[in-house]
């Protein structure tokens, strides 16, 4: 057994530093208030030791006493929550301009996906300085992407696209855990994020075997599902037009608006009917059980190549969105007010 | 001026409700809620020890990184139960079914609870729950946690899951019957003169527990049959494949599991109060605000269980709404401490067993809370949620908390309920023992887990080794402290000294009638003067064994 004592984890991303900090600043009060607690108690006891000579004075408590003892610690738990809740809206939204990488857990191993189409099984190489947001979903059960060099987490649900971001700032070989209970080699579903320098990353990528990018690999699928025989942009098309799509707001048949994004794009191809645009009819056969997890990301990720490329206008006769431009901002200001969900990508501005 | 100071001799009454009539059909078809208590206090400790025995073997296999002791599947077991077993056949009925059942109504003045069968009853279902619990853990376990997440639980594990939800469900069914005959009790059957301005704090945090067990435990019972709908027909709630939200079993979990958390501290709070008024000879600081704070926890504790969820993609928003409700929460409890604290101010502090055990509680509850401020605070939680750290603070919490509020009770009510007195020596080496052995076991996991040590790992990096082999070492310190006070409390039985009414010389309805009590509790019925814990006004009287 070596004699290893390590009190903190290593800091290995930009947020690390953030987040030490704010533990140590409740370190300092968890300290603070059980020593002052434990010095009163140990103090009194000293002090009103039992004696026969003196009596305990009876005191039935003061309004005032309880006041101060209320509102002080609200006053600081307060500091904490909106110190906390920043903290967590940082770690919890992805900046745009993120390298963007797919992982697909399942027990017990882990499946990364990069833009390039290059793969690798319970290891993540990433490069420092950047931000890099993992896309990531489950093949059966939750499973947990916990880095703690980076102090980042996220429950990886089946079904449904989750995110973790990190900027990593530091060379070297850290921890990747499942830290969500998944059954039997739970404790053995671990495996390794290598952070590099970018130079060294881009010789690490070009020196991995892949079969094209995943848009590619994306596309080569859906001329195999012959998805493009409805999926067209003429006019007559059975299926809406996928072009510019992505990251746009849809609407349904119901007349409710949601974003396409990920996780609709997903439940369009596994569950068609389940929310059909506006004009269309619900003809689409499911795709369940049809496309692996790793072919659904490099669908979407096609679909997400088509919508950059721009070819066509987003407001042509024949997409599915039958919403113009100048609506955009007003639906987007509705579905915020529902409280519903945001697009991943906010579709940037076009002059 | 001198104070009179009589000498007494205490004896034994001639006829209580142990000696009221024998055999074993009067103990299995008692209504007496003494006898039913002690029923419980009989279970429940077989429970601790089995759960005690799964934890050491957890211990065990974590004293060395490799998973080199059991099988992955074994010591997912182990944890399984051990959590399942302590939480629902221990933690939740320990001190309402077994100090509460006994003491309660002797507190309002009352013969028995307000339904006597339907405490019988309570006792034959948590029976029969345990006996489930058993079969499972004979037919070779169940892998599930103590959490059952699914769709884990309902899709994936080839473990007994129904036979043990059933289990659970039954032991649901016994605490909801408990809460029902406290609140029952507690409205109807107070003494005459005993207003709930008057009611000890001890029934003031049982009627809150009861209250959240009514409330929440049907739910519950309503997610394992929905769990167990899933898993034996395919019927599609929780199991994406099938249609269901997985995160939907969470939200519902935990509304019930996070008010469960408060069914498992509250009357631990209330025990506190007891004992922290008896040895400093106190009236407690600030009663009202003792009282209400055991019902805003009740009610806040309703309104904050998805802060075990904010890395389990729920919504950033509610989350944020989450955290702060659970601030809320914290601060009843953090007024209790402040007031138990002021209580002994200016006091006539004596260290008998039972105020250490209090002062322990008092200390390590402080820790188990603020370490409960750090995961409510969200930025942190992300880091900490699902490792070490949390299973350090709700051991904090839970051992710390209600296991040493629950051996403090029964030592200071072990003379009403026996008769006789524990040895005081050993006793007080046992809660020292008890205290070393627990901060030795369970602080080194605060550092694994901020180093990011996950729960339920089988095995684990070498570099947290040390911290795991001082947890294990502290695990069989606070063996031997658990162990002592099953000893000494049988030997007592015989052997301890003839205790007398009224030994601690504490206020209370209980220490008016004999020890231990008749049958009926009260040759008269009591009538009540005077607020609680009036001390100072009380004789002085020697009481020589």
């Amino acid at each position: 057994m070596q004699f290893q004592l390590p009190l903190f984890p290593e800091q290995a991303s930009k947020v690390a530093g953030q987040v030490d900090a704010f533990y140590l600043f409740l370190v300092l009060i968890t300290t603070f208030f059980s020593l002052l607690i434990a010095v009163l108690i140990l103090f009194f006891i000293v002090k009103y030791r039992q004696s026969p000579d003196r009596k305990a004075v009876q005191i039935h408590g003061s309004t005032l006493l309880e006041i101060v003892w209320t509102v002080i610690p609200l006053g600081i738990s307060m500091v904490i929550f909106i110190w906390g809740a920043v903290l967590y809206y940082h770690i919890e939204n992805p900046p745009n301009n993120s390298l963007e990488i797919y992982g697909v857990a399942k027990q017990w191993m882990w499946k990364f996906q990069h833009p390039g189409g290059q793969r690798e099984i319970n290891s993540l190489h990433v490069p420092i300085g950047r931000p890099v947001k993992v896309t990531l979903i489950s093949q059966d059960v939750i499973h947990d992407f916990f880095v703690p060099a980076f102090r980042v987490k996220q429950d990886v649900l089946p079904n449904r696209y989750v995110y973790s971001w990190f900027t990593p700032t530091k060379p070297g070989t850290y921890h990747l855990f499942c830290s969500q209970y998944c059954g039997t080699n739970h404790s053995a579903m671990i495996g390794e994020v290598v952070v590099m320098q970018p130079e060294d990353y881009a010789e690490w990528l070009a020196s991995g075997k892949a079969e094209g990018s995943l848009a590619s690999q994306g596309e080569k699928l859906f001329q195999e599902f012959s998805c493009t025989t409805c999926h067209r942009p003429d006019s007559g098309a059975r299926g809406p037009n996928l072009q510019g799509l992505y990251g746009r707001p849809v609407r349904l048949t119901d007349n409710r608006v949601v974003v396409a994004d990920d996780n609709y794009i997903r439940e369009s191809i596994l569950s068609p009917n389940a929310k059909v645009v506006a004009g269309f009819q619900p003809i689409m056969p499911t795709f369940q059980g049809v496309v692996s997890e790793e072919g659904l990301i490099q669908i979407t990720e096609y679909i997400k190549h088509m919508s950059q490329q721009e070819s066509e206008p987003i407001n042509n006769r024949s997409t599915p969105t039958e919403i113009r431009d100048n609506e955009v901002p007003t639906i987007q200001q509705e579905l915020q007010q529902q409280g519903n969900t945001r697009p991943a990508n906010p579709p940037e501005k076009k002059k | 001026m001198s104070t009179a100071v009589t000498t007494v001799t205490p004896v034994m009454p001639a006829k209580h409700y142990l000696n009221d009539n024998y055999g074993i059909r009067s103990w299995l078809l008692t209504k007496d809620h003494k006898r039913i208590a002690i029923l419980y206090l009989v279970s429940i400790t077989f429970f601790f020890f089995i759960g005690g025995l799964f934890a050491a073997l957890i211990r065990m296999e974590l004293l060395t990184p490799q998973g080199d002791l059991f099988q992955s599947d074994t010591y997912n077991k182990l944890f399984s139960m051990h959590g399942i077993n302590m939480v629902f056949f221990f933690l939740v009925p320990s001190i309402p079914a077994t100090l509460g059942n006994f003491v309660l109504p002797i507190m309002l003045g009352a013969r028995d609870l307000a339904f006597p069968k339907i405490n019988l009853l309570s006792w034959y279902i948590y029976i029969a729950g345990a006996l489930f619990s058993l079969a499972t853990m004979v037919s070779g376990g169940v892998d599930t946690g103590w959490t059952f997440y699914t769709p884990l639980s309902s899709g994936f594990l080839r473990t007994h899951v129904v036979l043990i939800a059933v289990g659970v469900i039954m032991a649901g069914f016994s605490s909801i019957f408990t809460g029902l005959n406290f609140i029952v009790t507690v409205h109807r059957m107070r003494a005459p003169g005993l207003t709930w301005g008057r009611l000890p704090l001890f029934v003031w945090s049982n009627y809150a527990t009861s209250l959240i067990m009514v409330l929440a435990t049907p739910v519950l019972a309503i997610t394992l049959t929905l769990l167990a709908l899933e898993r034996g027909f395919h019927i599609g709630i929780f199991d994406p494949k099938l249609g269901g939200d997985p995160v939907l079993f969470q939200h519902m979990f935990w509304f019930y599991s996070h008010p469960a958390v408060y069914i498992m501290i509250l009357p631990g709070m209330g025990v506190i109060s007891e004992l922290v008024t008896c040895f400093s000879r106190k009236r407690v600081f600030g009663y009202a605000f003792v009282a209400f704070s055991s019902i805003a926890i009740a009610v806040f504790g309703f309104l904050v269980w998805a802060h075990h969820m904010f890395v389990a993609g729920v919504s950033q928003y509610s989350a944020m709404v989450f955290s702060l409700l659970s601030f809320a929460v914290a601060i009843p409890s953090a007024v209790k401490v402040f007031n138990w604290t002021a209580t002994m101010y200016k006091g006539s502090i004596s260290l008998e067993t039972p105020m250490l055990y209090a002062l322990g509680f008092i200390g390590l509850f402080t820790v188990g809370g603020l370490t409960g401020i750090m995961l409510a605070a969200l930025g942190l939680d992300v880091q900490v949620h699902d490792t070490y750290f949390v299973i350090a603070h709700f051991h904090y919490v839970m051992v710390g908390g209600m296991v040493t509020a629950y051996l403090g009770g029964l030592h200071f009510w072990w003379p009403k309920i026996t008769g006789r007195m524990y040895p005081e020596a050993p006793a007080k080496l046992a809660a020292l023992i008890t205290f070393i052995g627990f901060n030795l076991t369970f602080f080194p996991q605060f550092i694994l887990g901020y180093l990011g040590m996950p729960r339920r790992y089988h095995a684990y990096p070498p570099e947290f080794q040390v911290l795991n082999v001082l947890s294990s070492a502290g695990a069989s310190v606070l063996a031997v402290g658990f162990l002592l006070p099953a000893i000494y409390f049988m030997w007592s039985l015989k052997y301890g000294a003839i205790a007398g009414d009224n030994p601690w010389r504490a206020t209370g309805l209980e220490w008016q009638t004999t020890s231990p009590p008749p049958t009926h509790n009260f040759h008269e019925v009591p009538v009540v003067t005077t607020e609680p814990y009036a001390y100072g006004d009380e004789p002085e009287v020697t009481i020589v064994h």
